[in-house]
């Protein structure tokens, strides 16, 4: 249990004592027995996000996972293996999971899991290859993905509509056996390897500590999940302190009609509702291929809170550049208007290699003087200039003009100036260089703009 | 202490009773609520049944429910307790009359009299505290008080008990069970969360939203309410800007009854989504997707 709630720790949840003796604590009150509900009771009181609980299951899958009665899954091993005669070889599981996959017999398919493991996924000690890769292995010599489109084929629904519905259905089933196989081969590794390690192996950072710039697609779809939210918080958090920075003045008139009720004494004084500015933002993004994914993103989150800003006005570049605004507005689905800034903006001039100089010379003839002391100027990208020139002189003119001048660059602060990366001649001149690698540190920055 | 609860199925059948479907962890979590003495902090989606299992527990356990529904601009006088200064201000006034007419009465036990329960105002929190009857108490929407407001709770969800400058202590009786709910619009402190167990209600997969709809909707067929469960899990599987809730789902399920249909088809559903979904661009969306 100690080294359960170490490893909690150590995967970035935050617990303090007094969780740690709870979860105890509740320990005391479920039955031991029953896996699930010590996993609800352990969840409840040390997981206090929802954003936490991946990564507090799969810890708990670690340390915990030779529990599930081992004796009821060999009889079910056994029964299935009676059931389809001498089975073991891979085309006999594939047919005997397509049956298991049509009937949505959970029981047959978490065997059927088990048995996949033993004989395909050629697991075998000390070779330092992970569970994904085991994983990968079982999948192939069953053909999951085969006999999922053979189900949905053979169905045979009348309408789109109920094969989607099908598809869906059987789509539910293939995951639950999915993780079933996920389930016996961690079993088997934490049996080789012990429960410290292969927890070690399977940590994986919290949605908003990823880094969007190496992510996998898996966890890009993640991340726009948590970004919604967080953007949402931020909003909320933003709106709040703005309304409650200062009181207004004292509402004079209010103040005495309250005081009536009070024989004219003035005991709750009224104050009028501050109304201050919002800032306006103009974000000059690089979208070339190399931070074309932090570009996206950046832009997807600063149009998700746009409503706590007066306007924002967003500009793409490679190198030359283009008003992307209009793809944004009035548009519902702010993924969609990215989709198409990459398609359709015309942001190549030469030869569609990054050229912040000429694009941010480009940016200062055209739009430089709608840059005004109201505008909050973000400029995104990892300055790798391919070595052409900086001129740096327009984001000095650029701080100037604006409010403010604020760099975010996806790379690690340690690379910055490597290479072609130029970052500290432009940094000189802005109110702030940021190091701005995920949804975390990007929410950090914002929260300071507002 | 008495025991609300003997198991966690026992739990999940009161819940049943009461209308409410819930599943393994839901119940878990209420049954260790009973037994650790604890506040549950319940977060998700809105419309998902959290304000829905605190007036079932309730209802389950024969208990009175005190709401309070949080908002922006909470204060103790809303939350806690007040001093009735109308009532106080004509008792001086009283006083003063009666002074004029016999002769004395001492400021300290006017003082005294004014500051007595006769002239409190109990709100929510200090109501469940001091009830001698058992109670469930429902902090609603508690991500909408300030930051500093959320102290006001702490005192009550830790130690059930709560301190009034003129009165001393009170400490509750009886321990109620408490259930706050969030929506998730900001981070709650830690001080808040650590004091809470946690329980994340999310959309239910179909088979317990199945059940949802066959407990919720008078005479629907078993048929039409496995569809209208398949049909919701796809729309929530796509990237939408709001996702139907379990009450929408429910809705969904009504108008069909209403409008008579046995089972689910593509015109049906095509006419019917602007129940599920509330924006234009969904209902564009999960029109091409569902190809209806």
């Amino acid at each position: 249990m100690a080294g359960f709630v170490t490893e909690l720790r150590a995967a970035g949840l935050p617990l303090s004592l007094t969780e740690d003796l709870d979860a105890l604590e509740a320990l005391r009150h479920v039955p031991l027995v029953r896996r699930d509900d010590v996993r609800e009771a352990l969840a409840a009181t040390l997981v206090k996000s929802a954003g936490h609980r991946p990564a507090f299951d799969t810890v708990f899958d670690a340390y915990f996972s030779l529990s599930p009665a081992p004796v009821e899954v060999a009889a079910a091993v056994e029964g299935v293996a009676e059931a389809g005669g001498a089975a073991g070889e891979g085309a006999d599981l594939a047919a005997l999971l397509e049956e298991a996959l049509r009937d949505g017999d959970d029981e047959r398919l978490r065997a059927l899991a088990e048995q996949a493991v033993e004989a395909a996924a050629g697991l075998t000690a000390g070779r330092p290859v992970g569970l994904s890769y085991y994983l990968y292995r079982t999948l192939r010599a069953v053909d999951l993905d085969g006999a999922l489109a053979r189900l949905v084929a053979g169905a045979g629904a009348p309408s789109a509509l109920e094969q989607r519905l099908v598809a869906d259905e059987f789509g539910d089933r293939a995951a639950r056996f999915r993780a079933a196989v996920e389930a016996a081969i961690r079993r088997r590794l934490v049996e080789e390897r012990g429960a410290e390690a292969v927890a070690r192996s399977l940590r994986r950072p919290l949605p908003e500590d990823l880094d969007v710039m190496h992510a996998t697609s898996d966890e890009l779809a993640a991340l726009r999940r948590a970004l919604e939210p967080l953007a949402r918080k931020l909003a909320v958090r933003l709106a709040r302190r703005r309304r409650h920075r200062r009181r207004g003045h004292l509402d004079f008139r209010r103040t005495l009609r309250r005081s009536m009720s009070y024989g004219g004494v003035p005991a709750e004084p009224r104050f009028r509702r501050p109304h201050p500015a919002k800032p306006e933002v103009m974000v000059i993004a690089d979208v070339s291929g190399s931070v074309a994914a932090f570009a996206r993103f950046t832009l997807q989150f600063v149009y998700a809170i746009s409503s706590q800003f007066s306007r924002v006005r967003s500009f793409a570049f490679i190198d030359g550049v283009d008003e992307v605004t209009r793809f944004f507005d009035g548009a519902q689905d702010i993924g969609a208007a990215v989709q198409r800034v990459n398609a359709e903006a015309d942001v190549v001039w030469v030869d569609g290699h990054s050229d912040s100089g000429q694009a941010l010379t480009a940016f200062w003839n055209r739009w430089g003087t709608e840059v005004t002391h109201r505008t909050t100027v973000i400029l995104l990208g990892d300055a790798r200039n391919n070595y052409h020139a900086a001129e740096a002189w327009v984001v000095r003119s650029l701080r100037e003009r604006a409010r403010h001048v604020y760099w975010l660059n996806p790379e690690p602060r340690s690379y910055w100036d490597t290479g072609d990366s130029i970052v500290s001649r432009y940094g000189e001149h802005c109110d702030g260089v940021f190091e701005c690698r995920s949804l975390r540190q990007l929410a950090r920055f914002v929260e300071q703009l507002g | 202490m008495t025991e609300r609860f003997a198991s966690i199925d026992a739990v999940a059948e009161g819940l049943a009773g009461a209308g409410y479907v819930a599943d393994r962890s839901i119940a878990g979590v209420v049954y260790l609520a009973d037994r650790l003495a604890k506040p549950v902090l319940v977060e998700g989606p809105a419309g998902t049944g959290k304000t829905q299992l605190a007036k079932s527990v309730a209802e389950a356990t024969g208990a009175r429910l005190i709401r309070l529904q949080c908002y922006e601009g909470l204060d103790e006088s809303k939350a806690l307790y007040e001093w009735n200064y109308r009532k106080q201000l004509l008792r001086i006034q009283a006083a003063r009359v009666a002074e004029e007419a016999t002769g004395a009465e001492a400021w300290s036990d006017l003082e005294d009299d004014i500051f007595s329960e006769e002239f409190l105002l109990t709100r929510p929190l200090l109501e469940a505290i001091r009830a001698s009857d058992p109670v469930v108490l429902l902090v609603d929407e508690v991500d909408r008080v300030e930051v500093e407001t959320e102290a006001l709770l702490l005192e009550v969800l830790s130690d059930y008990q709560v301190s009034i400058p003129e009165l001393g202590t009170v400490a509750a009786t009886q321990v109620p069970l408490v259930f706050l709910t969030s929506n998730n619009t900001r981070e709650l402190s830690e001080a808040l969360k650590r004091r809470c167990l946690y329980l994340h209600v999310d959309y239910p997969d179909p088979e317990r939203e199945r059940r949802i709809v066959l407990a919720k909707v008078p005479g629907i067929g078993e048929h039409l309410a496995d569809q209208v469960a398949g049909v919701v899990r796809s729309i929530r599987q796509l990237e939408l800007k709001k996702a139907p809730s379990v009450s929408e789902t429910l809705d969904w399920a009504r108008t069909l009854v209403l409008l008579g249909a046995s089972s689910v088809d593509a015109e049906v559903v095509r006419e019917t989504l602007h129940v599920l979904l509330k924006y234009q661009a969904d209902i564009a969306k999960a029109g091409r997707e569902l190809r209806v």
